[in-house]
C-alpha cells in the first residue's frame, strides 16, 4: 500500500505545523500555571507510548490491549529507585507494614538510577519478546492476540495487588523525594521533567517517523494489509512483529518513567484493564496509522478528560464511550487521518488517490469466512456510511 | 477424602459460573466473531434487573410470595439483557461486522456508558440480593461435605441452558438458520433467509443468556456496576480456551478455568491461584492456538 506513504500535505506545510507544534511545546512553561504544566507533562509522557501503540496497532494491525503493563512496568522500575531515594538505608514504609523485614534481593540494584532506567526499558522489552515471540510464532493474531494481552494485564495486576510487601499492593509506590538529587516536588525541577519529556516526545517522532518511512515500515504495513501474501514473498513476519512491539514496549515504559516522575505515584489501577483499553483509544481518536495522530489524540482526549471530569465528574464515562462509539463508526480514520484526506483532496495532483487504509487488524483465523486482505482501504467514509459485509 | 470431594465441588460449581457467562459470549463471540467487550454489562443488567424485581415484590407482594420472585427475575433478566442487545445489534454492532476490532472499541464504549447509567440509577455502591428461602441452606452429606442449594442451582440452572443452546442451534428451525448464516452467509441468504434478522436474532439471545447469567450471580455475591468488568476477561478465556464456534469447547474451557482455578487457589493463595491459571491458558495457546475444540477449516485469512 503505497498510498500510505504518499505525502498529502507538501512538505513545507508539514515542516512549518510540526515547528509550530515544537514552539508550543517549549513555550508552555511561560504560560501555563504549574499545575497545568504538570498535566500537560502527564499527556506528553503518554503520548510517547500512544505512538508506540500506533506503530504497532496502527502500522502492524495488532492490537495489544496490554501495554498498561509495559508502561506500569516501566513506572515501578522507576518508582523503586525513587522509593529507596527517599529514605537512603532504610526499609520503604509499606514493606515494614506488610511484615517483610529485609529489603528483597530484587530491590537492592534499584538503588542506582541508572539500573532503574536500564530496567524501565529492558524488563517491558524483554516481557514483550518473550509473549511475542510465542504468540505471533504460533499465529496467533487478531482478536486473539487482543484476549490474550489482556490475560497479561490481568495477571500482572493481580500480581501486584497480590504481593503487597514487594509492591505496596494496591495503594502502589509513592510519597518520594528526591531523584538525583532533585527535589521532585519542586518547581524548578518539575520544569525540567517537562523539558525532558518534550525531548522524548520529539526523539520518539522522529525515530518513528524514520522507522514507518523506511523499508521496514513499508514491512510493517505490507504485514497488517496481508500477513500471508508477506510470508509467501519470503520475508518472517515474526522477526518484524516482536521487534516492533518489544520497541512499543520499550517506549511504554519509557513513558512510564516520564509519568512516575511527574505524578509521583503509579498504583496497579493506573496499569489495569480499563487505562490499557482508553490508551487504545487516544491512538483511535488521534489517527492510527499516523505517528502524530497518536500525540494529539493522546494529549487532546486527557486534556478532555481532565476538563470534563473536573466539571462533571459523572458525566465522563459515558462521554468517553460515546466517543469511542463515535470515532469508531464516524471518524475510522481519527483526527488526522480525516484532516490529511481533506487536504489531500484539495490538492491537484492527488485528488484521484485512494483513501487511506486503515488498520482493521487480521481477520479471523477461525470463522471460516475469508476476509478479503484488502479490505481495510475500501473503509473509507463511503463504508462508514452505507456498512457492508467485509469480503463477502 | 471429604476435602477433596468439597475441593471438587467448589472447582465444578466455579465451572459452572464460569459456563454461564461464557455461553453468551459462546454466541456472540464464538459463532458470530463480534468482540463484545459490553458482554459483561449485559450480565450487570440481569443482575439488576433480579435486584430490581426483588424490591417490588418485597414492597407491592405479600411476604409469603417472596420464594417465587427469583424464577420471575430470570425471565426478566433475559427478557431485558435480549430487548437491549438486540437494541444494540441494530443500532450498532450491524456497522462493525468483519471489523473485529472496532466492534471490540464501540462496544468497549457502550460498556463504559452503560455502567455509568447503572451507577446513576443504582447508585455506585454495592447492593445486595436476598436469595430466596428455598435456596438457603445446603445438602448434607456428611459432617464436613455439604454442598450449598445456591451453587446446586447455579449448576442446574448452567445445564439447563446449555441444554437449551445445545436444542436450540441444532434441533430448531431459527437455531438451524443462524448456524446456516454463520457458516456461509451468502448461501443462506440466496437461499432465503433473512441474515440481518438471524444476526439480531442471535446477538440478542447471546445478550439473553449473559442476562441469565447476570441473575445467577446474585446468589454468588452482591452486585454493582461493575461487576461485569469483573467477569468480563474470564468469559473471553472459557471461550478462547474451548475454541471457537462448538459449545463442548465452552464446556471444556469452563471446567478446565474453574477446576483449577480452585486447585490452584487451595495449594497456593487466591492471587496466586489466579495468576498461574492465566499463565498455563497463555502457554496452552502456545500450543493449541485455537483452544481445545475448533473448526478445521483451510482458509488462510
Amino acid at each position: 500500500m503505497i498510498q500510505s506513504f504518499r505525502p498529502s500535505l507538501s512538505l513545507n506545510r508539514k515542516l512549518l505545523l510540526s515547528l509550530l507544534l515544537l514552539a508550543a511545546m517549549l513555550a508552555a512553561p511561560m504560560v501555563l500555571s504549574e499545575f497545568r504544566l504538570s498535566l500537560l507533562g502527564k499527556f506528553l509522557a503518554y503520548a510517547v507510548l500512544a505512538v508506540g501503540l500506533d506503530l504497532i496497532w496502527g502500522y502492524t494491525g495488532i492490537l495489544s490491549l496490554g501495554h498498561g503493563v509495559y508502561f506500569g512496568l516501566g513506572a515501578y522500575c522507576m518508582a523503586m529507585h525513587l522509593k529507596l531515594a527517599a529514605a537512603p538505608g532504610e526499609l520503604p514504609d509499606f514493606m515494614s507494614w506488610s511484615g517483610v523485614e529485609k529489603l528483597p534481593w530484587f530491590w537492592v540494584p534499584f538503588e542506582s538510577a541508572g539500573f532503574a532506567f536500564a530496567a524501565a526499558i529492558l524488563l517491558p522489552v524483554a516481557v514483550a519478546a518473550v509473549l511475542g515471540y510465542l504468540t505471533f510464532r504460533n499465529r496467533i493474531k487478531g482478536t486473539f492476540f487482543s484476549i490474550l494481552s489482556q490475560a497479561l494485564v490481568v495477571i500482572t495486576v493481580t500480581l501486584f495487588v497480590g504481593q503487597q510487601g514487594y509492591t505496596g499492593g494496591t495503594n502502589g509506590l509513592t510519597s518520594f523525594n528526591t531523584f538525583l538529587g532533585m527535589p521532585v516536588g519542586d518547581a524548578s525541577s518539575k520544569r525540567i521533567f517537562y523539558y525532558v519529556t518534550v525531548a522524548a516526545v520529539v526523539a520518539t517522532l522522529l525515530i518513528s517517523r524514520w522507522l514507518v518511512n523506511s523499508r521496514f515500515g513499508k514491512i510493517l504495513v505490507a504485514i497488517r494489509d496481508g500477513e500471508n501474501r508477506v510470508r509467501f514473498i519470503g520475508y518472517n513476519p515474526v522477526v518484524y512483529k516482536v521487534f516492533i512491539y518489544s520497541f512499543s514496549a520499550a517506549l511504554a515504559g519509557i513513558a512510564g518513567v516520564l509519568f512516575v516522575l511527574q505524578e509521583g505515584i503509579i498504583s496497579p489501577a493506573q496499569m489495569g484493564i480499563v487505562p490499557s483499553i482508553e490508551m487504545v483509544l487516544w491512538v483511535a481518536i488521534g489517527g492510527r496509522g499516523t505517528v502524530i495522530g497518536a500525540l494529539i489524540g493522546a494529549v487532546l482526549t486527557n486534556a478532555a478528560k481532565t476538563t470534563f471530569s473536573e466539571a462533571y465528574p459523572e458525566w465522563w464515562p459515558i462521554i468517553l464511550g460515546a466517543m469511542f462509539i463515535l470515532v469508531v463508526l464516524f471518524l475510522p480514520k481519527g483526527i488526522v487521518g480525516t484532516l490529511r484526506d481533506k487536504f489531500a483532496r484539495g490538492e491537484p495532483g492527488l485528488a484521484g488517490s485512494a483513501p487511506e487504509p486503515v488498520g482493521r487488524g487480521a481477520g479471523h483465523p477461525a470463522a471460516g469466512t475469508p476476509v478479503a486482505a484488502s479490505s481495510g482501504a475500501a473503509m473509507g467514509k463511503a463504508a462508514a456510511a452505507s456498512p457492508k459485509r467485509n469480503g463477502l | 477424602m471429604a476435602l477433596l470431594l468439597l475441593q471438587l465441588f467448589n472447582g465444578i460449581s466455579l465451572s459452572s459460573i464460569l459456563l454461564l457467562i461464557g455461553l453468551g459470549l459462546a454466541i456472540t463471540f464464538g459463532l458470530m466473531n463480534v468482540i463484545n467487550m459490553a458482554h459483561g454489562e449485559f450480565i450487570m443488567i440481569g443482575a439488576y434487573m433480579a435486584y430490581t424485581i426483588q424490591q417490588l415484590f418485597q414492597k407491592l407482594l405479600p411476604a409469603s410470595a417472596f420464594g417465587w420472585y427469583f424464577i420471575l427475575s430470570l425471565g426478566a433478566a433475559f427478557a431485558a439483557a435480549f430487548a437491549v442487545g438486540w437494541l444494540l445489534e441494530i443500532t450498532l454492532i450491524r456497522h462493525l461486522y468483519g471489523r473485529p476490532l472496532d466492534s471490540l472499541l464501540a462496544t468497549w464504549g457502550v460498556s463504559l456508558v452503560l455502567q455509568q447509567l447503572a451507577r446513576q440509577l443504582f447508585g455506585a455502591p454495592n447492593v445486595a440480593v436476598k436469595a430466596p428461602e428455598w435456596l438457603e441452606g445446603g445438602l448434607v452429606l456428611s459432617a464436613d461435605l455439604i454442598l450449598p442449594y445456591k451453587r446446586l442451582f447455579i449448576l442446574a440452572l448452567a445445564l439447563v441452558c446449555l441444554a437449551v443452546i445445545y436444542f436450540y442451534q441444532y434441533h430448531t428451525r431459527g437455531g438451524r438458520r443462524m448456524q446456516a448464516v454463520m457458516q456461509n452467509r451468502p448461501m443462506a441468504s440466496s437461499l432465503g433467509i433473512s441474515t440481518r434478522r438471524v444476526d439480531a436474532q442471535a446477538f440478542a439471545f447471546g445478550s439473553g443468556m449473559a442476562g441469565i447469567a447476570g441473575c445467577a450471580l446474585t446468589l454468588v455475591g452482591p452486585i454493582g456496576p461493575t461487576i461485569g468488568t469483573y467477569y468480563i476477561v474470564d468469559a473471553f478465556m472459557v471461550v478462547v480456551l474451548g475454541g471457537i464456534g462448538k459449545l463442548i469447547g465452552t464446556v471444556a474451557g469452563a471446567l478446565g478455568i474453574g477446576v483449577l482455578n480452585t486447585a490452584f487457589e487451595y495449594t497456593t493463595s487466591a492471587t496466586l491461584g489466579k495468576v498461574i491459571v492465566f499463565s498455563l491458558i497463555i502457554a496452552f495457546l502456545q500450543w493449541r492456538p485455537s483452544g481445545f475444540v475448533s473448526w478445521k477449516a483451510r482458509a488462510l485469512d
